[in-house]
């Protein structure tokens, strides 16, 4: 299911973070409804293939501490896809592509905390599936840019709806991009990036 | 690419228990491994560190190499990234493992880092 098949764990020199010890962390979220583009998003622009890691989550209410695990245990396994920019000597940037079910708090605590931001990835012809995501993005006090994939239409007249079903501030950078696309997908990505400068300015 | 797109969820049929991988470990501190934490393996003066589990091993060479952070590993082993970050978690306090945890969030930090960002992403993709 992965994207890799490296079962056996040999790594190469790309694989290992370039820089080493100077350099800094740091995440974007990549989120959206399902089948948003957010896996294409991030494997059009990360430099490494992009890699797929899983949580199991157990629901709270039956965590019933039951050894044979045959009875009232319900787990659930998230993808979490992810792909890496080394930006610079001291900056590497780790792009998380996060599902947007809001039950997964824990997850969603993870991911969230210490994120420079998000971009929320939007179908213009599924507007109404991204208003969980947008909700736990505000919850979770991140600041977001939103990005339109698979655009195909009238720009101006599109925004101006889009921001109005969506309810955004006027400050919150819209942008449409292909996400298959390597320089949309930075484009879009810049713009966030930008945004969240002007913010912390 | 894999088939079915996005948010696959599914029951994992693992040979192994997550718990016994664990030792029964509880889950470290978010902060010190937290998804991006950068993580390499200490010089261990050319000895093999002695009376380490396999995953602990295994983990350990992955890590030999050069730093990754601990989602990297987690995808590269396919190992929950619950029980790697406990795994890593040993490893760190056996001294076997270096780690480089992000920058805690603070306006100013955050301008500097956004700013390196941006000319980056600038840099890469003009």
């Amino acid at each position: 299911m992965g994207f890799t098949a490296s079962s056996d764990d040999r790594l190469t020199t790309d694989d290992y973070v370039s820089g080493g010890a100077a350099q800094t962390a740091v995440k974007i979220l990549v989120v959206g409804h399902f089948a948003v583009g957010k896996t294409t998003f991030i494997g059009s622009i990360s430099e490494i293939e992009p890699l797929s890691t899983e949580e199991t989550m157990t629901q709270a209410a039956e965590a019933v501490d039951d050894l044979k695990g045959v009875r009232g245990k319900t787990t659930t396994t998230v993808a979490l896809d992810f792909g890496r920019l080394t930006l610079s000597e001291r900056v590497v940037l780790y792009l998380f592509g996060t599902p947007g079910q809001t039950r997964f708090v824990q997850m969603w605590e993870d991911m969230a905390r210490g994120a420079l931001g998000a971009l929320i990835l939007v179908d213009p012809e599924r507007l109404a599936d991204s208003f969980p995501v947008i909700d736990l993005i505000e919850q979770y006090g991140l600041d977001y840019a939103i990005a339109v994939n698979h655009f195909d239409g009238n720009p101006e007249r599109a925004e101006r709806a889009l921001r109005e079903a969506l309810d955004l501030l006027d400050e919150t950078p819209v942008v449409t991009c292909d996400a298959r696309n390597e320089k949309s997908s930075a484009a879009a990505l810049t713009t966030l990036v930008r945004y969240l400068l002007d913010r912390a300015s | 690419m894999r088939a079915g797109g996005e948010d696959l969820e599914f029951e994992p049929a693992d040979l192994v228990r997550a718990y016994v991988i664990t030792k029964g470990r509880e889950l470290p501190d978010e902060q010190q491994l937290s998804l991006i934490t950068l993580v390499t393996a200490a010089p261990q003066d050319g000895r093999r560190p002695a009376r380490l589990t396999p995953e602990e091993q295994r983990l350990l060479d992955i890590c030999s190499a050069g730093y990754l952070s601990v989602a990297e590993v987690a995808g590269h082993t396919r190992l929950p990234l619950g029980v790697v970050r406990i795994v890593l978690a040993a490893l760190t306090e056996g001294g076997h493992l270096m780690t480089r945890p992000p920058v805690p969030r603070a306006r100013n930090a955050d301008k500097d880092l956004l700013e390196e960002v941006l000319n980056g992403l600038h840099r890469k993709f003009g």
